[in-house]
């Protein structure tokens, strides 16, 4: 086992382990933000650079700090490292400069984004983004494009984290769209009109940090903050089946994989599920879903619902703000 | 790219034009495809679109780029990503002689800015575009690795350096001429490597 | 010295043929090596002679290979990088355009120290007419005998193939250019791993400069003691300057390391002063990437000795009143140069070369393009010139690969250096008589 120190706190992982893997184990404020890594896609980190770190100490036999920042999701750790996340005013600066690179050419279009209220880019922006723009420069504009009917795309919102694109790879036995041209003109398509569809591609959705691709079956139904995160699950020959139902009433608005703490669905589940089981007798419900990161969604105190027993008419549906 | 903001791709499209290689360009194309271990064949992918680009008279089409897809065995996106990455792959229809001008630092300082200009003024045309003739396609491009000589330009194979206007309108005759005589001295990069 | 170690018998007829070059005493080097000494005698010998990488980082050879993973059972590769893309810098080009065999001869050799047996040339896809060159220089040397399988009969197999690239400055980047040699984008790898350990289709595999391997043949024949004698201090041996911008002499010049710098940008032998009887303003002494100085601080350090051509000499007084030897591109700026509108130029270039992987790069060198673009074109303000050396600040040190800092530092040292040009483009647009033009 390897022993370290994270922020002063001491922890013990096996070898091999990154430093955020570390943190994570400590849980808290101590765990760096991480808008590329996904654990449970091969090859994801590095880019985004909001998970930055300043190592003071290498290790024990060799005591020199590291002479950069380091990426904490790539960084494996070594026995006696030091490493300073937010006690570090390096770090907390290089951050704020990440985010507002990330903010740079991003629409800031909340109001009319589907990923508001469960956005990694704005729980970011309210940790570590200044309070006023300092750009005066027009921003960024793609021309939209058309990805197929599941998935909706908005390349203006996208940060290149490059999850969708290790996702349609690993989870799909054909890929249809990456990053295509490079420097920032470079952009998420599939190059020539094509339709994405398959049985995993919807986590495309899960895994995407901002709002660049969303769930066309839920596009503007209602905002995330007034529905309730239920657990719930099905027989399924293609998936685990267990999935989170966002429900309103007794109606489900949508079904996404079921997302922990950090932001990472437990596990993926297949298109079927997600998209065209919103009739809630094809579900178990099990009960309300406990949503612990930070987020406006667990404001509704929905936990102290009960499980529906009955369903009943639905009641006070919201209306599209298309 | 200076000063903008919009960027907009093209979204291409199969056109289902068959495209395939000569069998004396295949022989090469093997040949390439050795170079590199078994079951790596991608590695092929720069030089053997390369190829591809000059048999089909300077630009890539969806369609040749899918039939090199399936010729190394790689999905068309991943086609698609590298093709996008570099600045040598043109995915639009070009001019005959591609004339590429350095804008870069070294050669802006000798010169190179006037030369770009003079460029655009005799040729009627800019960066980026063919002239009516189908003839010429400027491109403005960055720093082509010789700027002791510079301002510098090249011209599908061929280089050109210590570039005056004088020189550029002598090149650009000289083309003219070549054009019309069916390019006695086109030299076709393909046949230099391998 | 010039001349004389890398470049020797360059002005020879026809030494880019093999029968010539080999008449010349080319490939004894190789003979010396596979006959009589083992493959760590002439990494001991690369390692002697204190040969510093030549791409512009500067990191001892001899270390870097012996980093080489040693424990693994997979085949091992040597990459030349030959994607020379750093305006300014066009060494390399020279050395392949007219002594392809001395960099094969290297490449034989170094391959034979580190257990390679197979060896890319990474070629930058716009040296279309080097590709040939090499092509040609290759089959020849094969069908002598010197590669293929078997060389000298030392059980030692070695094949070396070109490969071009296709247009990116990125590919520069080791890590980069592996990717690109294995079909895909040039996006720079993630270190840890390195190549090293893990480079050319996850197999063991050193990359260096093709400066760098050039100059093995020769240290195996005069032997690295010989060699490190050359030079001054930890900057041993000559090293490939590519001077250009507005000089008398453009050119590539083989130096001693330890020349100083006003010699050469005054000297005949060398650059022959500055063109049209001009002052000299400022130079950028190692490819574009490196902080600019202005003329007082290139010629003599901070402290008032004479500025030489070494790694260190060029990095006396750090970013603050120093620069770096970096690849040897030497761009000279007179009188008439000016800084805000070259500034702007190469913050062009370092964003159209961005690959866009990691944010700070992607987005810091666009917007410092943009803001550069609207001083030089007369729409700048004060704030800008804060708010671009702040953005440099969070560029450097923080992207994935050393792009950020090659796009950070010529900002921010144009701006420590020559703040005032930036500020009179801003207050009296027009007044230079360089802006906006075009």
């Amino acid at each position: 086992m390897i022993k370290l120190t994270i922020d002063n706190i001491p922890i013990e992982v096996e070898e091999g382990t990154t430093i955020l893997q570390a943190a994570r184990k400590i849980g808290g404020k101590v765990v760096p933000p991480a808008m590329c890594y996904y654990s449970k896609l091969k090859g994801s980190g590095g880019k985004c650079r909001t998970c930055l770190v300043k190592v003071a100490k290498s290790s024990a036999k060799d005591p020199r700090p590291m002479p950069k920042l380091v990426a904490s999701c790539s960084t494996p750790v070594q026995d006696g490292m030091v490493v300073e996340n937010l006690t570090s005013p390096e770090v907390v600066e290089a951050r704020k400069g990440v985010v507002e690179f990330l903010l740079l050419n991003h629409p800031l279009d909340c109001p009319v984004c589907d990923q508001a209220g469960e956005c990694d880019l704005q729980d970011l922006s309210y940790g570590f983004g200044m309070e006023q723009t300092t750009t005066e420069e027009e921003r960024r504009e793609f021309n939209e494009t058309d990805i197929g009917p599941f998935i909706k795309l908005h390349m203006n919102r996208c940060i290149l984290c490059y999850r969708c694109v290790y996702t349609a790879d690993q989870l799909t036995g054909n890929r249809l769209h990456g990053v295509l041209y490079r420097g920032d003109a470079a952009e998420i398509g599939t190059f020539i009109k094509n339709s994405i569809e398959n049985d995993f591609s919807g986590n495309m959705i899960d895994v995407c940090p901002v709002g660049a691709l969303t769930d066309r079956t839920f596009r503007f139904k209602s905002r995330v903050w007034f529905l309730k995160p239920m657990n719930a699950h099905r027989e399924c020959t293609k998936c685990s089946g267990k999935v989170t139902a966002w429900m309103f009433g007794n109606e489900i608005y949508r079904i996404t994989g079921r997302k922990d703490q950090f932001g990472e669905v437990e596990s993926f589940i297949c298109n079927e599920c997600r998209f065209e089981k919103k009739d809630p007798d094809a579900w178990i419900i099990e009960g309300p879903r406990q949503i612990s990161r930070k987020s406006v969604i667990s404001v509704n105190h929905y936990e102290t619902l009960k499980k529906p027993s009955v369903i009943r008419p639905i009641e006070g549906r919201m209306e599209s703000t298309d | 790219m200076e000063g903008t903001h919009k960027i907009s791709h093209p979204q291409f499209v199969r056109e289902g034009k068959q495209f395939s290689f000569s069998a004396a360009t295949m022989l090469k194309v093997r040949q390439l495809i050795a170079r590199y271990p078994q079951g790596r064949q991608k590695s092929a992918l720069l030089p053997v679109l390369h190829i591809a680009q000059e048999e089909s008279g300077g630009s890539l089409t969806v369609d040749i780029m899918d039939y090199v897809a399936d010729l190394l065995g790689l999905q068309p996106i991943e086609v698609y990503e590298t093709a996008t990455f570099y600045s040598m792959f043109y995915l639009e229809k070009t001019g005959k002689y591609v004339i590429e001008v350095c804008r870069t630092g070294p050669c802006s300082i000798v010169g190179g800015d006037q030369i770009r200009q003079y460029l655009r003024e005799v040729l009627e045309i800019g960066p980026g575009e063919t002239t009516p003739d189908g003839l010429f396609t400027l491109r403005e491009v960055e720093c082509l690795g010789s700027c002791g000589t510079g301002p510098v330009m090249q011209v599908n194979t061929r280089f050109f350096e210590n570039l005056t206007p004088r020189r550029v309108d002598q090149i650009l005759e000289e083309l003219r001429e070549y054009a019309n005589k069916n390019n006695p001295d086109d030299i076709r990069w393909q046949d230099q490597f391998c | 010295m010039a001349g004389s170690v890398l470049l020797t018998n360059i002005e020879v007829p026809g030494i880019r043929d093999f029968a010539v070059y080999r008449a010349h005493g080319g490939y004894q080097a190789v003979e010396k090596a596979l006959r009589s000494m083992t493959p760590s005698d002439v990494s001991a010998e690369v390692t002697r002679s204190g040969l510093r990488g030549r791409g512009g980082a500067g990191f001892p050879t001899g270390l870097k290979w012996s980093f080489l993973d040693k424990r693994s059972d997979k085949p091992r590769y040597l990459v030349c990088n030959a994607d020379e893309s750093e305006p300014g810098t066009f060494k390399d080009r020279y050395l392949m355009q007219h002594l392809p065999h001395r960099l094969i001869e290297g490449l034989i050799i170094s391959a034979y120290a580190l257990g390679a047996g197979t060896c890319y040339i990474y070629i930058r896809g716009e040296f279309k007419y080097l590709v040939g060159i090499l092509e040609k220089a290759i089959n020849e040397t094969h069908r002598n005998g010197f590669l293929g399988s078997d060389i000298l009969g030392s059980g030692f197999s070695l094949n070396i193939f070109v490969h071009p690239g296709a247009g990116a400055y990125i590919c520069g980047e080791e890590t980069a250019l592996l990717e690109s040699l294995e079909g895909k984008r040039g996006n720079p790898r993630i270190k840890p791993p390195f190549p090293a350990f893990r480079g050319l289709y996850g197999c063991p595999t050193v990359v260096n400069n093709v400066e760098t391997l050039a100059a093995v043949g020769p240290i195996i024949s005069m032997g690295g003691d010989a060699y490190a004698r050359i030079g001054k201090g930890r900057s041993t041996g000559t090293k490939l300057i590519s001077a250009c911008g507005n000089i008398n002499k453009p050119g590539v010049y083989e130096i001693e390391m330890g020349l100083p710098v006003e010699e050469f940008i005054y000297g005949d032998r060398y650059c022959g002063g500055i063109r049209n009887g001009k002052y000299l303003k400022a130079v950028i002494p190692g490819g574009s990437s490196v902080p600019i100085l202005p003329a007082d601080l290139i010629l003599s350090t901070a402290k008032g000795e004479p500025r030489l051509m070494t790694y260190e000499s060029l990095a006396e007084g750090d970013f603050a009143t120093g620069s770096m030897l970096g690849s040897g591109g030497f761009i000279v700026f007179d009188e008439d140069a000016c800084i805000v509108r070259n500034t702007w130029n190469l913050t062009r270039f370092y964003r159209h070369e961005s690959c866009g992987q990691c944010s700070p790069c992607r987005e810091g060198t666009a917007w410092m393009e943009k803001i550069l673009y609207r001083i030089e074109h007369g729409g700048g303000t004060l704030k800008d010139i804060d708010l671009l050396v702040r953005i440099a600040r969070n560029i450097e040190g923080n992207t994935i690969c050393p792009l950020g800092d090659a796009a950070a530092w010529p900002v921010a040292s144009a701006i420590r250096h020559f703040r005032q040009e930036f500020e009179e483009h801003v207050t009296d647009p027009g007044k230079c008589r360089n802006q906006r033009t075009n």
